[in-house]
């Protein structure tokens, strides 16, 4: 008798399994979660190197219009850490993108889910698949070499600009935009199509006044994840934006964004350099503005869910 | 206007906005294969690049890249799959679990630049690894485990519950059922998730122009020796790789036959990502008939 209450009594080799098998995969879990915090913590807090050990200014840093921290401004004496040509045109770049891959996607979506039912989306899915597979520096190829001439050729000037890379980030977001669009259009009920019809309306009139009002919340993540993607995106703009940090005048003259000129000066700067530092403050400034764009998104799907 | 006309005309505006984007891809694929694929050879894909004279080739970057996948697959696999193991099989809703979740939701938004910049940071100056294939393996895998872990879990999910409740019935406790029934089960649509993220980080350059580095110095390929630094193998050695070999040598602009180079690099990389779009279903198919015997 007692080697069985023993025998029932110990934990088994089963339960010891689950418990080291539960340990090993929250053991994953925590890891990802704390590089994430790392990466926050790490990026912030030489972000704000700028502004402690340098002393420059935060409104001097956003509202800023001169950028080229080497050299000394003569005027103000400091150097020239002005960032606002950078994030007017990373806004500007990310915005116009998604102004233009907006009607584009809906479109694309609305074909693929409404209007050529099965052969449609048959054909756009790999389509859109593919697109979003294309790797960046290969867009980054065919602006250089596509859009950078053709800009050149109709407006003049190098080519290089706000409009070209508006142009190379419309096709990269444009899959984004779709496939959660798709995704968010066959969520909306069968039978909300079928009353629409059945009161007499054309195929246009419950697309518009039906599916695409119940879809709105949706699609309108769709668009702010394609915003999200468009700002961090690096290479691609960086080949086809002209790398000149002035404030932009015009869509087809040289200018800068964040990331181009975080993807060019890094490695031309020494590590605790006001130089440095100042590149990292644009780093954070990405940062806070991916985790702007989640908590957007967060909070249109609330809203999106009270009706 | 009568409510047909604006039908009629609706249907073809989205008619020709849905072949427009269709044919913005065909257009950019037959741009990139046309221009590139009169370039391939096999002195291209094999020799090594040259910086200021005509006829190198991208052996050693196209070695590098794959290297750098291998090993930044083989680092996050396993905690992709232990987290998503976590998250779609132990975790009951609770505070701890959607912070968890929201974290890794914004990892995945993160901007690469900035994961590279932190890869940059952490191991290429905190821990002295300097540019090299460890940095970049690693700034990968921050950039992949997001992705990577929310397939594997959306895979893991698709399995319905009754195999679960089957195992438990069988007298198994929960670590033995995703062992043996969850994980045999969802193996073919992890593999498709694995793949094609594979693709993506195959692609990708912002996360290592500052991690792996941008140099890519002669390899002598009959040393495997992993701590010789001429040794393809090593893990300390600078590596540039095929995506960001193109970004260098199209952002410099120094290279003679640059836009030779650059239009068969860009062909390569594509071809490479095709392949492992269009494989990843196929593979997964080919393994669900093989473990199913159906």
């Amino acid at each position: 008798m007692d080697l069985i209450t023993e025998k029932i009594k110990k934990t088994s080799l089963s339960t010891k399994q689950d418990r080291f098998g539960k340990l090993i995969s929250i053991t994953a879990l925590i890891l990802i979660a704390s590089v994430v915090v790392l990466i926050f913590g790490f990026v912030i807090s030489r972000g704000l190197a700028t502004f402690t050990t340098n002393k420059v200014s935060l409104g001097h840093f956003l509202f800023g219009t001169d950028w080229n921290p080497s050299v000394v401004n003569k005027k103000t004496g400091q150097p020239g850490v002005g960032a606002l040509p950078l994030i007017v045109g990373s806004m500007a770049v990310t915005f116009l993108a998604a102004l233009v891959a907006t009607p584009f996607a809906i479109g694309t979506a609305v074909f693929m889910t409404e209007v050529a039912n099965k052969r449609g989306a048959k054909i756009m899915q790999p389509v859109i698949e593919l697109l979003v597979g294309i790797p960046s520096v290969v867009y980054g190829v065919i602006g250089l070499t596509v859009v950078v001439p053709t800009v050149r050729a109709i407006f003049g000037g190098t080519g290089l600009g706000i409009l070209s890379g508006t142009i190379v980030l419309f096709v990269m977001i444009l899959p984004t935009i779709t496939s959660m669009t798709v995704d968010t259009l066959k969520g909306v009920p069968r039978h909300y199509r079928e009353s629409a019809l059945a009161i007499g309306a054309t195929r246009w009139q419950m697309i518009q006044k039906v599916i695409l009002r119940a879809a709105t919340p949706g699609i309108l993540t769709a668009i702010v994840f394609g915003m999200a993607r468009a700002f961090g995106e690096a290479l691609a703009v960086q080949m086809v934006i002209g790398n000149a940090a002035n404030m932009p005048n015009s869509l087809v003259s040289a200018s800068a964004t964040l990331t181009s000129v975080l993807t060019m000066g890094i490695g031309n700067t020494v590590m605790g350099s006001l130089q440095n530092n100042v590149l990292w403050s644009l780093a954070m400034i990405l940062l806070l503005m991916s985790l702007v764009f989640n908590i957007l998104i967060r909070f249109i799907g609330r809203k999106g869910e009270l009706k | 206007m009568n409510a047909k006309t604006a039908d009629k005309i609706a249907t073809g505006v989205i008619y020709a906005i849905a072949s427009s984007v269709a044919l913005i891809l065909v257009a950019m694929l037959a741009f990139i294969l046309v221009r590139g694929l009169p370039h391939l050879s096999w002195h291209f894909l094999t020799a090594s690049a040259r910086s200021f004279e005509a006829g190198g080739g991208i052996g050693i970057q196209l070695f590098n890249s794959f290297y750098l996948l291998v090993l930044a697959m083989l680092i996050s696999f396993p905690i992709a799959l232990g987290a998503a193991i976590y998250l779609n099989e132990y975790a009951k809703p609770s505070l701890f679990i959607s912070i968890i979740r929201t974290a890794i939701e914004v990892m995945s938004s993160l901007p690469s630049v900035v994961v590279g910049l932190f890869g940059f940071l952490i191991f290429v100056v905190k821990f002295h690894l300097g540019f090299s294939i460890l940095s970049g393996a690693i700034a990968l895998t921050f950039f992949n485990l997001p992705i990577l872990t929310s397939s594997i879990e959306s895979s893991l999910s698709q399995i319905p519950n009754l195999q679960r409740e089957a195992g438990a019935a069988l007298g198994l406790s929960r670590f033995e059922t995703v062992i043996h029934i969850i994980l045999p089960a969802s193996v073919p649509s992890i593999v498709t998730g694995v793949v094609i993220s594979a693709g993506r980080v195959f692609g990708e350059a912002a996360a290592l122009i500052y991690t792996a580095g941008q140099s890519a110095p002669t390899l002598d390929f009959g040393d495997w020796n992993p701590f010789n630094l001429a040794s393809p193998l090593s893990p300390f050695r600078p590596a540039e790789t095929l995506a960001v070999h193109i970004w260098k040598i199209n952002s410099e602009g120094i290279m003679p036959d640059l836009s030779a180079v650059s239009a068969g690099a860009s062909a390569v990389l594509i071809i490479v990502v095709l392949l492992f779009n269009f494989s990843a279903r196929r593979l997964g198919m080919m393994l669900y008939k093989k473990l199913t015997k159906s």
